[in-house]
């Protein structure tokens, strides 16, 4: 019952995914719900292939198995002019911000209202310095990316994701290598703006505090299978020895310390390589 | 048996190469309608890629000139024709060294800068970025540096050798005492408009078109790693180099074969 709940009421829907690359398998037959208007997290060790299927979602890459719907949509079927469409609806915050970094942060949250609009430029100022505003921006708006710290440079590229005021955002690692003011900012600003636009989040993330904060359901992920999802609270309490590895963040466990090896002994004993 | 494997492999990475380079053409000329509404971001990388340029290629044109000003005049003095040197220098400039030395600085100085440019784009996902604002990089990134350099390379290869002349002329009247006025009107009378100038023209023309293609495809078709980034820089230059060379002489034996 639950189950059906979930996906009739999901934005996108993720069934039966498989996507390999080279010969390591990424996904194997993975299903996922992204209900409308929550937030919900993708969790799991890196290299799991989080960002990829973010960029699954967004048809940057194809699937070998499996449908991905977005708003309706089967994203891998569109042709390129209504896939352009539906990404238009689609927020992306890449970890690095991903700034044009020839323009400063004005001209680059500009920039998808002058690709997409014929709004007028006094019309793209009001929504630039409103959309700079929500992330508190404002007043940076001459600074080059370049001059921009981490968090700043996140935020600028958030407000550049909502400029077109999208169904959804999808973030890739909004946390990672932030300091511990610019990820209460950061998460303050997701759930915010998730709650005032009325947005469909999706996070990537391996930041396992922040994101348990805001996430109204979450998927752990490893080794291309889905290991764990719930509510955060289920999953702090999972029974699993691996997704308790994971929350805790224990050294040694399910996934091991070592990476595989030999045994030390003949390892040590043998000659080796020389380089 | 294992050489004949690394040949084959080798083959096979070249021609799929050739044929993402080539698709990559394509689409960066379908972009061309979409920006000519748009000719700011057009001029922006003439900017940057030719006035930019202009600098590099005038000091070398002028150098050029010169020496060729004094070689010819040593060769030419030999058999008491100093008046036809202008018709020499010119001839050189015109015909061959405008546009392939001006192609060679262009690819050190322009090809190389795209190259590196987009590659860095592509690694701090500036490229992907766009795809998911739904604007095509190729589109909105590309198609215009693609159409400066092709339109920059022919007035770089012009300016380079307008400015080689006056060299020539700076040294031959200037210092070796050859008549200024036999110079320019021995110059005058030689040179064909159409077997040199627009010869010379059609050279920089395939020039600029093949210099731009490599350096921004080479810098699409990066590892997103800066040891990528710096490799497909090299490439640029050492394939731009080469298909100037390979592609001039085969334009020469085209253009000036039956004479």
């Amino acid at each position: 019952m639950g189950e059906n709940v979930r996906s009739q009421n999901s934005l996108v829907a993720v069934r039966g995914l498989t996507f390999s690359r080279g010969e390591k398998k990424i996904f194997k037959d993975v299903s996922m719900d992204f209900e409308r208007g929550k937030i919900t997290a993708i969790m799991g060790p890196s290299g799991t292939g989080k960002t990829t299927l973010l960029k699954l979602i967004g048809g940057q890459l194809l699937p070998d198995q499996g449908i991905i719907v977005v708003d309706g949509n089967n994203v891998h079927q569109l042709r390129r002019t209504h896939l352009f469409d539906l990404r238009k609806r689609m927020g992306m915050l890449f970890q690095s911000g991903a700034l044009l970094t020839d323009m400063n942060v004005y001209d680059n949250v500009a920039f998808p209202l002058r690709e997409h609009t014929h709004l007028s430029e006094s019309m793209i100022r009001t929504v630039v310095l409103m959309k700079l505003q929500a992330v508190g921006l404002r007043g940076a708006r001459d600074l080059m990316p370049n001059e921009l710290s981490g968090g700043m440079a996140r935020r600028v590229a958030l407000a550049r994701a909502i400029a077109l005021d999208p169904m959804m955002i999808m973030y890739d690692e909004p946390f990672t290598g932030q300091d511990p003011i610019s990820k209460g900012v950061l998460v303050h600003l997701i759930k915010s703006l998730n709650t005032a636009l009325g947005l469909t989040s999706i996070i990537v993330s391996h930041d396992v505090q922040e994101t348990a904060m805001i996430a109204d359901y979450i998927y752990v992920v490893s080794d291309g299978r889905i290991i764990g999802e719930g509510t955060p609270s289920d999953i702090q309490q999972s029974t699993s020895e691996w997704v308790k590895q994971f929350m805790e963040g224990s050294a040694d466990g399910p996934v091991h310390f070592h990476y595989p090896a030999k045994a030390i002994q003949d390892d040590l004993l043998s000659t080796g390589k020389r380089y | 048996m294992e050489f004949f494997q690394a040949i084959g492999k080798h083959t096979r990475a070249s021609f799929t190469k050739l044929g993402r380079g080539t698709f990559f053409l394509l689409h960066t000329l379908q972009g061309i309608l979409d920006i000519l509404p748009r000719p700011r971001l057009l001029l922006k990388q003439l900017h940057s890629v030719g006035v930019l340029s202009f600098l590099i290629i005038a000091i070398s044109g002028l150098f050029v000139g010169m020496v060729l000003g004094l070689q010819g005049f040593y060769i030419l003095s030999d058999f008491g024709a100093e008046e036809t040197l202008g018709v020499m220098v010119a001839a050189s400039l015109v015909r061959e060294l405008g546009p392939v030395v001006s192609a060679l600085l262009f690819a050190g100085r322009a090809g190389s800068a795209l190259t590196a440019e987009i590659g860095l784009m592509k690694a701090t996902e500036q490229l992907s970025g766009m795809e998911m604002m739904a604007v095509d990089p190729i589109k909105r990134i590309i198609t215009p540096r693609f159409l400066a350099g092709f339109i920059s390379m022919p007035l770089l290869a012009g300016l380079f050798s307008a400015i080689g002349v006056i060299g020539g002329e700076l040294v031959g009247s200037g210092l070796l005492g050859v008549d200024s006025g036999a110079y320019w009107s021995q110059m005058q009378a030689k040179l064909d408009f159409h077997d040199d100038i627009i010869n010379g023209i059609i050279k920089s023309v395939v020039f600029g078109f093949v210099v731009s293609w490599i350096a921004l495809f080479e810098g699409y078709d990066t590892i997103p790693t800066s040891e990528g980034v710096s490799r497909a820089t090299t490439r640029t230059v050492v394939n731009s180099a080469f298909s100037i060379l390979g592609l001039d002489f085969i334009l020469t034996a085209l253009m000036f074969g039956d004479n």
